[in-house]
């Protein structure tokens, strides 16, 4: 079946643009925004943030719910999220505001390694407001600073995209997935950094996804990530999930079990093997290609670690209509529900509703799709960053101590 | 973006329903809907086949139809994959979903 759709997908002859216009940064990464954004190490530090953003313009408030008595690998996934949000290409600049001074200067020194400006304050002996007038005349002066910063031509190879799909239904598997699958198989070669996650949502397709795999180590790797996110279900679940996967949507949409879900979500990938298996948050440091990052199958979580990764732009398929957006990483939709597409306009970047009618086929559907991802990539705003959407959530593994 | 250029489309006369696989007991309704004893036109992605099935059942956009007769217990194919197992029989051309198919994980 593969082989039979691969060969019609690599008959396209739209020539792929060989560079984008993005802002290059100090660690040779290239960003496709310019954000400065104000960095909450801990969720009591969020005021402080909020108030900094509000007071000076070009600034954004990254608020959130944790940060406090986590322990262990769940700390160290905290950790991991905030730095690499503060890593990633997109942002020019960061200010990490704590409660005390010691995670707050961890999260600033392994930010700064890039190259980027990076400040921290901490609140306990000051109180919000000096804090808040100490942190603006910093903030202002960065997003003055980042104001100046230019988009220039840097070669796609610098794109790192990552993928997630949500509210999904029976036309995500037939094509707005597939189209996805496309676009990789065509940015792949060109050296392009690519990234799918969603461990739960691969099951009953988990065996056929390992195969995925180019080494021995990263299926290896694969097979134990799967199993023990399986377990973890298994041992929580006081019912067979029926009301959490599939969705409610996602039953409406015709999706009738998870294996059903999983084979969809799969067809993201298209033709193409995964190099290598990250942590959540996890950078991946094995080169251009295809990497498959642990996460939970809920938006918002996924594409915050995926951000966090270091990835700069995400293509989001949804079949009933997710509306899903990120602070840092710009999130493109698309759909092939011809209903979604209709009601839900104002949220979908591109419409390939016409594979569905044969009027379009995955090859044009698919070259669709990376002309919308560089015009984003270029500075076009997405439906959900002109709708507002920063759906900025941290993954919590476990109760803090 | 979302404007699709609408050069060199032919438009492939009604499509009904799309079945990934050659192997598939199941297809997807790709139209609005589609109504008991309609006579629909199936088109199979693997190998560019068409084939005709008549519905016995109202069927909406994106929801699956049974190709062939299903027994208690039977596997549900699509993708030319195991996406679960029959838990109330099914015949041919009835609306195929989570009042008579379940998943064989969790």
């Amino acid at each position: 079946m593969f082989m039979f759709i691969m060969l019609k997908q690599r008959n396209g002859n739209m020539e792929i643009p060989k560079t984008f216009l993005g802002y290059k940064r100090e660690d040779g990464r290239t960003g496709t925004r310019n954000h400065v954004i104000i960095l909450p190490v801990d969720d009591i530090s969020n005021a402080c943030a909020e108030a900094v953003a509000n007071n000076i313009k070009g600034t954004i408030a990254l608020p959130h719910s944790y940060g406090r008595l986590q322990f262990g690998a769940d700390l160290e996934l905290h950790f991991r999220t905030m730095i690499g949000t503060g890593r990633n290409p997109n942002v020019a600049a960061v200010i990490v505001i704590g409660i005390e001074p010691k995670w707050t200067k961890r999260i600033v020194d392994a930010i700064a390694t890039t190259g980027k400006p990076v400040e921290g304050f901490s609140i306990e002996g000051v109180g919000d407001i000096d804090t808040i007038a100490k942190v603006s005349k910093k903030a202002q002066e960065f997003s003055i600073w980042a104001s100046e910063k230019q988009r220039e031509e840097r070669p796609i190879s610098d794109l790192w995209i990552s993928v997630k799909c949500g509210e999904s239904d029976t036309t995500s598997g037939l094509a707005s997935n597939p189209t996805v699958g496309n676009l990789m198989d065509k940015l792949e070669p060109l050296g392009v950094h690519l990234c799918f996650g969603e461990t739960s949502e691969l099951t009953g397709a988990e065996t056929v996804c390992e195969k995925r795999g180019k080494t021995p180590e990263a299926q290896e790797k694969f097979r134990k990530t799967w199993n023990s996110y399986n377990d973890f279900i298994l041992k929580e679940a006081t019912d067979d999930l029926s009301e959490s996967q599939p969705t409610a949507g996602n039953i409406a949409g015709g999706l009738t079990t998870i294996e059903e879900k999983a084979f969809g979500n799969f067809q993201k990938i298209g033709g193409c093997q995964f190099i290598d298996v990250l942590e959540p948050a996890e950078e991946p440091t094995k080169g251009p290609g295809l990497y498959f990052m642990d996460t939970s199958s809920a938006a918002a979580e996924c594409v915050t670690l995926q951000a966090a990764g270091g990835f700069n732009l995400h293509l989001f398929p949804t079949g009933q209509g997710n509306i899903i957006g990120n602070p840092i990483e710009p999130v493109v939709k698309l759909t092939a529900n011809p209903l979604t597409a209709k009601s839900m306009s104002e949220h979908i970047d591109v419409d390939v509703s016409k594979i569905l009618s044969r009027e379009m086929n995955l090859d044009e559907a698919g070259d669709e799709l990376i002309k919308a991802t560089i015009r984003v990539a270029n500075g076009r705003l997405t439906c959900a960053e002109a709708l507002g959407h920063k759906e900025f959530v941290m993954t919590k593994l476990y109760r803090s101590a | 973006m979302s404007e699709i250029s609408n050069k060199e489309i032919v438009t492939m006369a009604g499509t009904d329903i799309i079945i990934h696989d050659e192997k598939d007991n199941v297809g997807v309704v790709v139209i609005e809907k589609i109504t008991p004893k309609q006579d629909c036109d199936c088109w199979i992605m693997e190998n560019d086949k068409s084939v005709k099935i008549q519905s016995m059942d109202e069927i909406p956009l994106g929801h699956k139809i049974a190709m062939t007769d299903l027994d208690e217990g039977d596997t549900i194919l699509k993708y030319g994959h195991d996406i679960g197992k029959v838990v109330k029989s099914i015949k041919k051309g009835e609306h195929v979903h989570v009042h008579n198919v379940k998943t064989k994980k969790w």
